[in-house]
């Protein structure tokens, strides 16, 4: 009976969450162990494509330094991992640039709560310090996103030079045990899985209730008129900045994942190479939208398992042809794909109408 | 209209690649349902894991190049315990949680035998785990900087004592006591030059600089007034890469001449030699356990094959010949075990010896490293190395460095 008082619009947004839900409850009976654990780790993407979407593809501001954010939870989690691991022992890194006791500040981390804690509220700290001084200074478009690239640079910077703090180049690696259970057991891992899941499904649940409350409608109104809604009365630089950190926090939760499912964090992750990837998720599975963000991430990331397995050689270029593809024909993205289908579908409908030919109605 | 032909045309092309692509998946699934294991049927499934692209590509193409010739010609002579080799080529991408990826999907998906891949000790960081906990064996054929020693690696390079203490060791006793240390900034030059401090200290040297730049560094004016004003004797180079064409081309415009003042690098070998141009390196130094121009019957042969493969334009250097002794070494150890699995196969490479291009080298049971003869040698006009010095025996690896007391503190921490 609801159904048939639903849109039809609606209806097929229920069926699609349905068959995501469902397919992500089957997933662990279907894939292979190294498979669920790929899903799970572009599952920890999706996370931060919704991060991504919320201030690039509500609030019209493109970040460019969203890998920063991710790299700080990760290194907040493997910090943690490492220490754990070293039963006490300095991190071998450490050990080999010529440090002999632990720095203070990895010292905390030695506690989970602590580490979770730090890996979600670091980045939205710096991202809003960084927001404080670029939004009230009405900085926007390109010159933001320029600024956050350059914050690229400085972290990616500081963290390989400060070698004996970070790991280098190398990064953090070599973890073992989590809660005492080996991060290597198929059962730990499917438990990690689980957990992607059900966080994936709680910031997905927390954006779709940002976007549709009145601080959503604010964010999309200073993405098409930051001015006009300056001269209502609002104060757009505290939505942005607001909106800019938990996009931030987003990120570095999906860092931590990252770290669980991987074993590894190094700059090289936190680099303007995964910076921009992170943004092309959201642009190819349509940004704007909150399933495009997350299909985007997984679709992409499925996409360049396969080339990159089938053709080691030339996957790059695949990569390529799908994104200009993908650009030029889609420009609202992947998710954008079932609306373009539909209107092709109704010009079509209405042009065999005209020659006098009738198809019922799909 | 004519809109619309093009638009249908690129997405029959778009279809087509992700059909292409899903055949590609299909064939190694059904390749890795007929065979559950990697050696049953006709076939051993053998795992490539080199950066095809991204900055290392450049160097460790040329890896997989001698790896796959090595698989070719084994496969020539019949293959190994009767069944051919079918390498698995994966590709790292310059990345380091990449080759944990890829290394994880070769050993869990395609279930290979055994794998051969990796350059930066970075990418061997990353592995290690993986292949730790899969249990599986990872041969890697690069120099590195030792203190390190996992069960599920075999080194195929040379450790320390191998190519940076010998190293120290001539330049003290034929170029002079004062050292200058220059070095690109991540874990290989730091810890070769906390090595050779300690060295410098009981050998009667004396540093006078040491400074590291980052990776991809090219301005060297600063680094180079103060070697100016630290008049070393010796200049021991650990930079990586880019950097060494900046700095040997500045060196040059600041009026130093490797007669000046002796450089001895440890990472730059032929292939490098034609990326900085031979004009600013020629009379530099350099110690590695291999060169194109090793005289041995097998290096001959090796040369040879390589060059008729890849082309005449093509050289040979020391990391390249370590992958290819690398699959030689593991293919003997398999004959010698009768089977792939690897603990056996560990336990028959314990002591195997083979004629390699560089020489005899043989595995050491205890470290997994192999025996390896020391050779320095100088950047002639033409591109080559001269050999200078050698160890004349191949020395016994010591990646801990347990045989040098001056090392203590550095072996005792790990």
């Amino acid at each position: 009976m609801l159904l048939r008082t639903m849109p039809p619009q609606r209806i097929w947004l229920l069926a699609g969450y349905a068959a995501a839900a469902a397919a992500l409850f089957c997933a662990p009976l279907v894939l292979s162990d190294f498979r669920l654990n790929l899903l799970a780790k572009f599952l920890a993407y999706a996370i931060v494509a919704l991060g991504l979407d919320l201030i690039w593809g509500y609030t019209g501001i493109l970040s460019l330094g969203h890998g920063v954010f991710f790299g700080l939870g990760g290194y907040a989690m493997a910090m943690y991992l490492k220490l754990n691991a070293g039963g006490g022992r300095l991190p071998d890194f450490m050990d080999w640039s010529g440090l002999t006791a632990l720095p203070w500040f990895w010292k905390p981390f030695g506690s989970l709560t602590f580490a979770v804690l730090a890996g979600i509220l670091l980045p939205m700290l710096l991202a809003l310090v960084l927001g404080y001084f670029t939004f009230r200074n009405r900085i926007r478009g390109v010159y933001f996103t320029i600024l956050t690239q350059a914050l690229v640079i400085i972290t990616v910077t500081l963290f390989i030079g400060q070698q004996a703090y970070t790991g280098g180049t190398n990064g953090v690696t070599g973890y073992g045990k989590l809660f005492g259970y080996s991060l290597a057991s198929p059962d730990t891992k499917r438990f990690l899985y689980w957990v992607t899941v059900v966080l994936l499904f709680g910031a997905f649940s927390l954006c779709r209730y940002l976007v549709k409350s009145r601080f959503g409608k604010v964010l999309r109104a200073i993405r098409d008129g930051e001015n006009r809604v300056r001269f209502i009365g609002y104060n757009p630089a505290v939505y942005q900045k607001v909106a800019f950190s938990i996009s931030a926090g987003l990120a570095g939760l999906a860092g931590m994942l990252f770290v669980l499912h991987v074993g590894i964090i190094s700059p090289s992750m936190m680099g303007i190479v995964p910076s921009i990837e992170m943004v092309l998720w959201v642009a190819i599975g349509g940004r704007g939208t909150l399933g495009g963000a997350v299909l985007g991430a997984i679709l992409l990331n499925s996409a360049k398992s396969a080339f990159s397995e089938s053709y080691p050689d030339i996957w790059i270029l695949f990569m390529g042809a799908l994104f200009v593809v993908v650009v030029v024909f889609l420009p609202k993205g992947a998710a954008g794909l079932f609306s373009q289908l539909k209107r092709v579908g109704r010009r079509k409908a209405a042009d065999e109408g005209a020659n006098g030919v009738r198809h019922p109605a799909v | 209209m004519r809109k619309n032909v093009w638009k249908s045309g690129v997405f029959v092309l778009l279809a087509s690649m992700l059909v292409l692509a899903g055949c590609g998946k299909n064939e190694n699934k059904a390749a890795s349902t007929n065979e559950a294991e990697s050696d049953s049927g006709n076939e051993i499934k053998v795992g490539i894991l080199h950066s095809l692209s991204g900055t290392m590509a450049i160097s460790e193409v040329s890896v997989k190049d001698a790896e796959m010739m090595a698989i070719d010609e084994i496969n020539a002579k019949g293959g190994v315990l009767g069944k051919k080799l079918v390498p698995v080529v994966e590709d790292g991408a310059s990345d380091w949680p990449t080759f944990a990826e890829k290394a994880r999907k070769l050993i869990s998906e395609d279930e290979v035998a055994t794998v051969f891949g990796g350059w930066t000790s970075s990418s061997r960081k990353a592995m290690l785990p993986v292949f730790e906990e899969l249990k599986s064996l990872l041969w890697y054929p690069v120099q590195y900087e030792g203190l390190e020693q996992s069960p599920n690696i075999m080194y195929t390079g040379a450790t320390t004592n191998q190519q940076i203490v010998p190293a120290v060791s001539w330049l003290l006793e034929n170029h002079g006591k004062r050292f200058f240390l220059l070095g690109s900034d991540y874990v290989f030059p730091r810890t070769a030059n906390k090595i050779i401090k300690e060295q410098l200290k009981v050998e009667s040297g004396e540093l006078v600089g040491e400074e590291y730049t980052p990776l991809g560094h090219t301005d060297y004016a600063t680094v180079i007034a103060k070697i100016k004003e630290a008049k070393p004797d010796v200049i021991f180079n650990t930079l990586n890469g880019d950097s060494n064409v900046a700095f040997f081309k500045q060196m040059k415009d600041a009026g130093i001449s490797p007669k000046d003042i002796t450089t001895l690098s440890v990472s730059v070998a032929e292939e490098e030699i034609r990326g900085i141009g031979v004009d600013v390196l020629a009379g530099t130094y350099a110690a590695w356990n291999y060169y194109q121009t090793t005289d041995t019957p097998a290096n001959k042969t090796f040369v040879e094959n390589y060059k008729k493969k890849y082309g005449a334009d093509r050289v040979t250097a020391d990391p390249i010949e370590a992958g290819y002794d690398a699959v030689y070494l593991w293919a003997a150890a398999v004959e010698k075990a009768g089977s792939t699995d690897v603990e056996k196969v560990k336990e028959a490479a314990k002591e195997l010896e083979w004629d390699a291009p560089e020489g005899k080298v043989k595995i050491d049971g205890e470290t997994q490293h192999l025996y390896k003869t020391v050779r320095i040698g100088e950047v002639q006009s033409d591109g080559q190395f001269k050999e200078v010095w050698n160890s004349g025996d191949p020395v016994k690896p010591d990646p801990y460095l347990k045989g040098y007391t001056w090392a203590a503190s550095l072996s005792e921490s790990k």
